[in-house]
């Protein structure tokens, strides 16, 4: 496969040279389709000079319900640790933004689509507590499904985790700037994915409560054109602003800047 | 949504045995509390048969029944001089959820209810008990007063989920409930959180945070529905039973899980057959627990919710 040098574009339909949406931060250089960044990816493209410590790495998932559909739960997590070569759906890491020391949660759709178990909760919840003991700005890059069903309502009990988890970090007055990419849904979405002091989005991510098909199912009628997209939250006053990917660390560089009071 | 026939001719020898009762309730006559002592035993009997072999398909049906006791119900038994209060100040008012301020023990409470309807019309006026953004702003209102002025908050959740729609999402469902999760984990009054039926999860949960969290014995609390988790995973309406059983939805099941801290107990056949029976249990832990945090100081009331949530999770360090 990596013998392959051209690429599709899964919007335009273009076929591309590998090489140039690497350059172009893994968005198409024709329509601006944002392709998803795994986990690392995004690190390396946030922390200066792509350079960063992990942490948390220890925590890893158990089946703790004894899940079995078409396949059993423990097997799809090993599977997806095979093919991710990570532990979990997310990935906590410390370094520098534009110079200043942060903690940058990221998550891995490649993952059991991003989803949110025990491990997933406990990780974020980590990444809030050390910006708290270590006076860090937070930043949090979202990329989920929700939360994992195959934890029931372990799953659910890492919304309230983290959201309180961040209460206290609102209270230690720390910055927490969420970005969501494409997609942010479900039990992801209902905690601290929208808890940001600023909550940003890429360019046409799906980004709701309920998925769409959910949605058109309980009407029973077609959603309008660009229904929980970025752009459609910006306009209906959920986000604070739609950040093309080739600005967003400095887009969040500059914001905390403001928030810590500390001009260039 | 719906009970299914199956479950209705499950039930109809304790129907049956319940309606005698009734009957005999309306007159008087000799040897009548004796009579209605026998058939209370012969109810127990029917009930012990059926009860061990429910599936967890069958527990969903007890805590979905259209004659179960809804939040009003609770209120209205176990409450004096409820005064609902109207509206998120933002939008709308969201009569899937009902907030206010009652009497209980002699006491002021804010409580917060998540309510179905009893007909047809008042179930579509409730929207089946499924929560807008509204519903949940409505609701951190009320709790914000309640820190005001320092009143213990009773929460009773009975929901499907919150509701997937196109005004929800509009008007930021996700947001309301990731808001209400933050405020609520760090409200400084006792918070006290009763699930009477379906705890159907975000949607339950974004009421749901607190430093008590019990549950009737037939009522069930699930990141999603069985038939949401059906669709998504095994991809047909055949596998609800396969996916309600997975995901560990019972009671006991989340007290085993440490998700809830006890298991109220409903009455033979369930809270329906003997609603009176079923607020006098609720109300015995609700008094309990509302005794034992109002005695806690602040600061350690907080600490130990916190604990209690951050410690929710299964998973290994390595």
């Amino acid at each position: 496969m990596s013998e392959n040098l051209w690429t599709r574009c899964n919007n335009c339909q273009r076929i591309l040279y590998k090489e140039d949406i690497l350059e172009n931060h893994s968005v198409c250089p024709a329509c601006g389709f944002h392709f998803r960044l795994s986990a690392s990816e995004r690190l390396a493209m946030l922390f200066d000079d792509g350079r960063f410590d992990v942490v948390d790495h220890g925590v890893c998932p158990l089946d703790p319900l004894k899940f079995v559909d078409s396949q059993n739960y423990g097997q799809r997590l090993e599977e997806s640790q095979k093919k991710t070569m990570l532990p979990e759906a997310v990935v906590n890491a410390v370094g520098t933004m534009g110079g200043i020391k942060v903690i940058i949660a990221a998550m891995d759709f490649a993952f059991m689509g991003g989803s949110m178990g025990s491990v997933v909760g406990e990780k974020i919840t980590r990444a809030v507590e050390r910006a708290v003991k270590e006076k860090m700005p937070l930043i949090i890059v979202s990329c989920s499904g929700g939360a994992r069903m195959q934890e029931g309502a372990l799953s659910l009990m890492q919304l309230a985790k983290t959201s309180a988890a961040l209460a206290r970090l609102e209270e230690a007055k720390l910055p927490f700037i969420s970005v969501l990419a494409d997609p942010t849904t479900g039990g992801t979405t209902a905690s601290f994915a929208m808890l940001g002091d600023i909550n940003i989005a890429e360019p046409n991510a799906l980004i709701g409560f309920a998925g769409p098909r959910v949605i058109e199912q309980t009407i029973k009628e077609k959603l309008p054109k660009g229904f929980q997209r970025s752009e459609f939250l910006l306009k209906h006053g959920q986000l604070d602003d739609v950040v093309p990917r080739k600005n967003l660390k400095n887009y969040i560089v500059r914001a905390m800047r403001l928030f810590l009071n500390r001009p260039q | 949504m719906n009970v299914s026939e199956d479950f209705y001719q499950l039930e109809k020898p304790i129907v049956l045995l319940k309606e005698q009762i009734n009957a005999l309730d309306l007159n008087e006559e000799p040897g009548k509390k004796e009579k209605i002592a026998a058939l209370r035993l012969d109810i127990e009997r029917e009930w012990a048969k059926i009860y061990p072999n429910l599936t967890p398909t069958q527990i969903v049906q007890i805590a979905r029944h259209p004659k179960r006791p809804y939040s009003l119900d609770y209120i209205n038994n176990l409450m004096r001089d409820f005064m609902e209060i109207h509206g998120d100040r933002r939008f709308a008012d969201d009569p899937a959820v009902v907030t206010g301020f009652a009497f209980y023990k002699g006491e002021s409470v804010a409580v917060i209810g998540q309510q179905k309807g009893r007909t047809t019309r008042e179930r579509i006026e409730r929207n089946f008990g499924q929560m807008n953004p509204e519903g949940y702003r409505k609701a951190l209102r009320l709790v914000k007063m309640a820190e005001k002025f320092g009143f213990p908050v009773i929460s009773l959740i009975d929901t499907p989920g919150a509701y997937p729609g196109i005004g929800a999402e509009e008007r930021g469902q996700a947001e309301a409930i990731a808001y209400n999760l933050k405020v609520f984990s760090i409200l400084r009054v006792p918070i006290v959180v009763v699930i009477i039926g379906e705890g159907g999860s975000g949607g339950a949960l974004g009421i749901g945070v607190g430093d008590s969290v019990t549950m009737l014995e037939n009522s069930f609390y699930s990141v999603i529905s069985p038939e949401g988790c059906a669709a998504i995973l095994w991809k047909d309406q055949n596998s609800v039973a396969q996916a309600a059983e997975n995901m560990k939805i019972r009671a006991q099941d989340l007290f085993a899980l440490g998700i809830i801290d006890k298991i109220i107990p409903e009455p033979a056949g369930g809270a329906h057959i003997d609603p009176e029976q079923t607020f006098k249990n609720v109300d015995k832990v609700l008094s309990q627990t509302l005794k034992k945090l109002e005695q806690k100081p602040k600061e350690e009331l907080l600490e130990e919710r916190y604990q209690k949530f951050r410690k929710m999770g299964i998973y290994v360090e390595k």
